[in-house]
């Protein structure tokens, strides 16, 4: 679909469980397989259809019982039933039937003037009695309307009809201006799909809130059994109907090119015909249609004029070659001419081990020779998995035929993996299960918010040869260092590492390593995995690795404890007085437009794209360089660009399926600071204080032109005599993530399914950027900034909206109080583990600080003095605190 | 289809609603409890020898007991009531076939809308400066239209959509033949039965040329945020906005602590009023409600503060103490503005599409 506004709203009607739609559902239905039908009702909802026509009209099938029994079963099923139905017949009888079986608002597909304007208006009533949309198609009395002036003529008469006499409110109509079939050698059929564009103009100009629908295959009738020319000719088409406003379609989503993609040559012909350019335009498209069936046999997709010699040569050589370039297109049939070769190849298995991990083997080399990078290496891990898929049933077949022989898939090692207790992010321990799959490593991946308990039961049960544990925010140090404890108490001996975005070799070796003897390795990024789990799981190397990773660890132990006592820390009294002070009774002060909340329950997610911030998007996939010159860098360049084009490609799909829901919420609040607490009152009177934030100050030894800072100085404080206001937010384009990704996961797709992740990240740090502008707007001064694209990423604005649990205020446990007061969890959904993570995993969420000299700051090493008394504060243990705070200590717990 | 014109009672509850939160009233049945009736008290005399049990019909003690019933309406007027719900919850032919009493409906259903009709003049002597109103009770039937009763075979329906529009349409005819002033259609936890009772009045105002107001009402059955036939709050709403209810709300299964995002999110989108009347807490392990009448004040008054009720009550568990308790909560703050969405074209599945 070509990326244009309107496009983000089309809505994709399924048609293969319309009995003209689908030969296979045809066939299914007249055999009374059920499960088959419901099936290809189900594809169709898990490959983006909003919603799903049914049509069961065929002679020889009694319409009513088939309309009610299929929709009956759809019912049982909530994966197909989420999605709202099209109750589609030529006969009333069974559209009265199907109306009587659906809870949902359905559309009925169709009523129209053919039977005269009583029938039409009892019929109209009917349907907003049963609670449904309709279709009314564009035929009246005299026939079908194939003008553009007759289809308006009769829709517009059919609108009046519906809004003035049947009382059918105009938001509720479907007009289908009838799509006829083009080139079919009758020269007055030539204009029919531009008729149908200028209709189509006309009607959403003139006839308020209806909408505008059609069945697309009709338009490449004469083209039957030229697959890649009927879904050229339908690309076109949508392309074309969207821009005249067309809301939706009856089509096969799965048949379905990008615009852009289609050969220049193709192109050209089809739009000649389309668009009715030329005289000689059907003859010309149905020379080069000849053409490419005699090429493609007329039954392959769309492809771009890529070089396929590589098709000619032998089939281990073409399967290397599909695992090293990502193509996943021929794979089966590759790997099944590879099977056939049973004299080459007497077990599937050989296979496995022969050319397909030859190819791995190739892979694997061009990505630690950095000639690969990582999108590409995932995207071979897919063809990978796609031809082991493949495979498997044979494996299995042969398995129970040769029970005795105990043939099984010999892989280098196993490895228990999982994001610990507390924590949902999982983005880069599913990268590294990716590289390590393909490295014929066998991964158990336990998933996210993992308890030790079942890490270790996991690791002991499959008998693991390392476990690994990630994890992105702080408490999760803390936890890493109790599974490392229980892994010594429990007697385990296999080595443990340490990956994800907050740990650090540092960290590794002062807090975890020494809580287990067996080695604990830190991997900073999935480039090192291989290289590491291969030193730590050969008994040869095992050793020297070991030994050499101990002796940087006592280093880096030595270097902490160095640094720490070389740069002693201000006592907190002494920090507070170097704050940075200001004169409140000048301070610009913005009083917002609202107190309290403004919840935003479903943005959309085209408004949010343009605030994307490509940048981390790359560092995602270990690309690193700056957006957009990263595009075009002489070493990533070209992969980057790839990247970038099949995210974008995947963003347009999130948006136009509706994949994700984006929910936020906002708040301003009157507060003051009381030392370094934030109180925010009730209400402007200040009568009463509705919660208490907690922010802790630098300590660190600073030269003398530079402040102690904490986020509390930033807000007016009690004695100043002036009322200040912050606000708080949060927002989350999450849910939907896991399922999306889940889908490609079954499909055995980790790239698209890391890529949705990495979208949804993406989505909800720029829905943060979207609402902070909004945010602005509303204290007034962000009305007039006027920032571009690339100024609002390098946050040239004034104000901050900094999270809890992040640098400037490192206490996650501030975020269940910005909740309460938000009602976040009921506005956006987005809920607080344990370890006070949000969950989904693609959420933001923080404070807004106005003040125009507010700024972001790390906070550092805190002292035990400002720990003991920011215990006090919160009303913990000085134990509680040291747990919350753990990683920033400047000290060893007690 | 022929014209039709708004009864009475339509401009009169659109005061009501207009002037201030409204009040419904609380529990039925524990009520009832409270009387420990016995097998004779349901029979009376004439239903002595009637062949099956019939403790535990209710709805039967409108014709057996109709004191019991009038008292409980008058101690929910007394408690501060603006409209009861007559006890016809389960007075369709389907419900009543349990007991063998089909042939009964028509008269159950006078009956009890005579029984709630007395206490509402009782209770406008007292105060004639406050209108009562009485509110037919339509409950959800022990049959559902989209879900099978057997779980081997999903498509079988253990009733059709013309006996469910067939029952429907006998009670809502009695029920306003008898007078009430609006028709409650609630507890609905299959929105098909709910359509379906939704195209049983619209055949009755047919018939009649009559309008009454029809209140809507939900359950959402657990945490999931759905009711039990699967659809979110937003597509329930979607699914029968097009009867243009006077109200819809969310009633029964939860307390309303539970009920917070539901209720807020059918506040943001409802084009009409919005009503709720929770259970006084969930289950204990006894099967009985611990929600004192403080609690659900303090809930119900916190969702009014929010701007998101027309009209407050009670469901399971709840007595009169609750409901004078929420009517004093309720009594200062104003009600919420009628507000709706933007026109757009929306349709449902178990989920909402909206086609802008």
């Amino acid at each position: 679909m070509p990326p244009l506004p309107s496009a983000s709203q089309f809505i994709v009607i399924g048609e293969r469980t319309n009995i003209t739609g689908s030969p296979k559902f045809a066939k299914a239905l007249k055999a009374g397989d059920w499960d088959s039908c419901l099936a290809i009702a189900r594809q169709q909802v898990e490959s983006g259809a909003n919603v799903i026509d049914i049509n069961v009209d065929e002679a020889l099938i009694e319409g009513e019982p088939t309309m009610v029994k299929f929709l009956n079963l759809i019912a049982a099923e909530p994966e197909i039933s989420r999605v709202p139905v099209m109750i589609d017949s030529s006969k009333w009888s069974v559209l009265e039937a199907g109306l009587k079986c659906v809870q949902g608002k359905s559309i009925v597909n169709s009523i129209s003037l053919k039977d005269g304007e009583g029938e039409f208006i009892r019929r109209a009533r009917l349907v907003r009695r049963y609670g449904a949309s309709a279709v009314v198609m564009a035929f009246d009395e005299q026939g079908q309307a194939s003008t553009r002036d007759e289809k308006v003529r009769i829709c517009t008469r059919a609108y009046r009809i519906l809004t003035e006499k049947a009382g059918f409110p105009a938001e509720d109509i479907i007009f289908d201006p009838n799509i006829l079939t083009v080139a079919t050698g009758i020269e007055e059929h030539n204009n029919y799909a531009v008729d149908f564009f200028e209709a189509t103009k006309v009607i959403k100009e003139r006839l308020p809130h209806a909408k505008v629908s059609g069945g697309v295959s009709n338009v490449s009738f004469s083209f039957r059994g030229n697959n890649p020319v009927r879904e050229a000719i339908h690309t076109v088409f949508l392309y074309h109907a969207i821009r005249a406003g067309m809301d939706m379609a009856i089509l096969n989503a799965g048949m379905l090119g990008v615009y852009e993609e289609i050969p220049k040559d193709l192109l050209e012909r089809v739009e000649d015909v389309i668009l009715n350019r030329r005289p000689d335009a059907t003859e010309r498209l149905v020379t080069l249609a000849d053409q490419l069936k005699a090429s493609h046999g007329g039954a392959s997709k769309i492809e771009s004029k890529e070089d396929l010699a590589w098709r000619e040569a032998p089939v281990e050589a073409r399967l290397s070659h599909a695992l090293v370039k990502g193509i996943d297109a021929f794979i089966e049939q590759d790997t099944e001419e590879a099977r056939a070769n049973t004299s080459k190849y007497p077990r599937p298995l050989n296979i496995i081990e022969g050319p397909l991990m030859d190819g791995m083997r190739v892979v694997g080399d061009l990505f630690g020779a950095g000639k690969m990078f990582l999108p590409q290496v995932v995207k071979s891990a897919r063809v990978m998995k796609k031809s082991v898929a493949y495979l498997t049933p044979f494996m299995e077949e042969e398995k129970k035929r040769l029970v005795a022989s105990g043939g099984v898939a010999r892989t280098q090692g196993r490895i228990v993996m999982a994001t610990v207790k507390g924590d949902v992010h999982d983005i880069g321990k599913n990268i590294v299960g990716v590289v390590l799959a393909c490295n014929n490593y066998d991964v158990i991946d336990l998933g996210v918010l993992v308890p030790c308990e079942k890490i270790l039961a996991a690791a002991r049960e499959n008998n693991a040869d390392a476990v690994g544990l990630s994890g992105l925010i702080t408490p999760s140090l803390d936890e890493m260092v109790h599974v490392a404890k229980e892994m010594t108490r429990t007697g385990m001996t296999v080595p443990l590492l340490i990956g994800g975005a907050t740990t650090s070799a540092a960290h590794t070796a002062v807090k975890i390593a020494p809580e287990y003897a067996h080695g604990v390795v830190h991997v900073l990024d999935a480039s090192r995995v291989v290289n590491v789990v291969s030193s730590l799981l050969s008994p040869e190397l095992k050793p020297a690795y070991l030994a050499g990773a101990l002796s940087k660890q006592n280093e880096l132990r030595e270097d902490f404890a160095a640094r720490r006592s070389r740069k002693p820390l201000l006592p907190i009294q002494a920090a507070r007085a170097r704050r940075q002070e200001f004169d409140w009774t000048k301070a610009d002060i913005a009083r917002p437009e609202f107190l309290g909340t403004r919840v935003y329950p479903e943005v959309p997610l085209a408004e949010i794209v343009p605030f994307i911030d490509w940048g981390p998007f790359f560092s995602a996939w270990e690309l690193h360089g700056r957006y957009p010159e990263i595009l075009t860098d002489p070493v990533v360049g070209v992969e980057a660009t790839k990247l970038f084009e099949d995210a974008q490609r995947l963003l347009s799909r999130i948006v136009t399926e509706r994949r994700f829901t984006a929910k936020a919420v906002m708040g301003f609040w009157p507060c003051n600071a009381s030392g370094d607490d934030i109180l925010v009152y009730t209400d402007e009177s200040r009568s009463g204080v509705a919660a208490t934030f907690h922010m802790l100050r630098q300590q660190l030894v600073k030269p003398d032109d530079q402040f102690n800072h904490c986020l509390a100085d930033f807000i007016a404080p009690v004695s100043s005599g002036r009322l200040d206001y912050m606000g708080g937010f949060a927002v989350t384009a999450g849910h939907g993530v896991e399922a999306f990704a889940a889908q490609f996961r079954a499909a055995s797709d980790d790239y698209s399914a890391i890529m949705a992740q990495a979208l949804g990240d993406r989505l909800a740090e720029a829905l943060a950027e979207l609402l902070h502008k909004r945010a602005r707007e509303a204290c007034g001064f962000g009305k007039t900034e006027n920032l571009g694209y690339a100024d609002l990423i390098r946050e040239k604005y004034r104000g901050i909206r900094p999270a809890p649990g992040y640098p400037a205020c490192p206490d996650h446990t501030e975020k269940p109080i910005l909740f309460g007061l938000l009602g976040a969890e009921a506005a956006t959904g987005i809920t607080l583990t344990e370890s006070c993570a949000m969950a989904p995993a693609s959420s933001v969420s923080g404070w807004y600080l106005n003040h125009p000299d507010s700024k972001y700051f790390g906070v550092g090493k805190l002292g035990r003095d400002q720990v003991e008394e920011y215990a006090g504060r919160k009303g913990w243990t000085v134990a509680t605190a040291e747990k919350w705070l753990g990683p920033y200590l400047d000290y060893d717990k007690a | 289809m022929s014209s039709q014109t708004e009864s009475p009672s339509f401009a009169a509850l659109r005061r009501l609603f207009e002037s201030r939160i409204a009040v419904l009233d609380g529990a039925m049945g524990t009520m009832i409890q409270g009387y420990s009736l016995t097998e004779a008290d349901f029979r009376g005399s004439r239903f002595a020898s009637h062949p099956k049990d019939l403790k535990g019909n209710n709805d039967l003690l409108s014709i057996t007991r109709p004191d019991v019933i009038e008292a409980i309406h008058g101690e929910y007027f007394a408690a501060g009531a603006d409209l009861v719900e007559t006890n016809t919850f389960n007075s369709t032919v389907i419900s009543q076939a349990d007991y063998g009493m089909e042939a009964l409906v028509p008269e159950l259903n006078a009956a009890a809308v005579a029984a709630a009709r007395r206490a509402a003049r009782k209770a406008e002597a007292k105060d004639p400066s406050r209108p009562r109103f009485v509110a037919g009770a339509i409950g959800p039937l022990n049959r559902t239209l989209s879900m099978s009763p057997d779980v081997n075979r999903p498509d079988y329906r253990a009733v059709t959509w013309d006996q469910v529009v067939g029952a429907y349409l006998e009670q809502a005819r009695a029920l306003a033949k008898a007078g009430v002033d609006a028709l409650l259609i609630e507890t609905i936890f299959d929105t098909l039965n709910a359509k379906a009772a939704l195209f049983a009045t619209e055949l009755l105002f047919d018939e009649t040329g009559v309008r009454l107001p029809v209140m809507i009402s939900v359950t959402i059955t657990d945490a999931s945020g759905r009711t039990l036939s699967g659809q979110t709050i937003s597509a329930f709403y979607t699914s029968i906005a097009h009867a243009k209810p006077f109200s819809v709300g969310i009633n029964c299964a939860l307390g309303g602590k539970q009920m917070r995002p539901y209720v807020e999110e059918l506040a943001s989108i409802a084009d009409c009023y919005v009503t709720c009347y929770p259970n006084a807490g969930l289950p204990n392990a006894f099967g009985g409600y611990d929600e004192s009448p403080e609690d659900m004040a303090a809930v119900l008054g916190d969702f009014a503060r929010n701007g998101w009720l027309n009209m407050v009550g009670g469901c399971c568990g709840s007595t009169p103490a609750h409901i004078a308790a929420v009517a004093k909560a309720v009594a200062q703050i104003p009600p919420r503005r009628l507000s709706g969405q933007p026109v757009a074209m929306r349709l449902s599945g178990l989920e909402q599409l909206t086609v802008a």
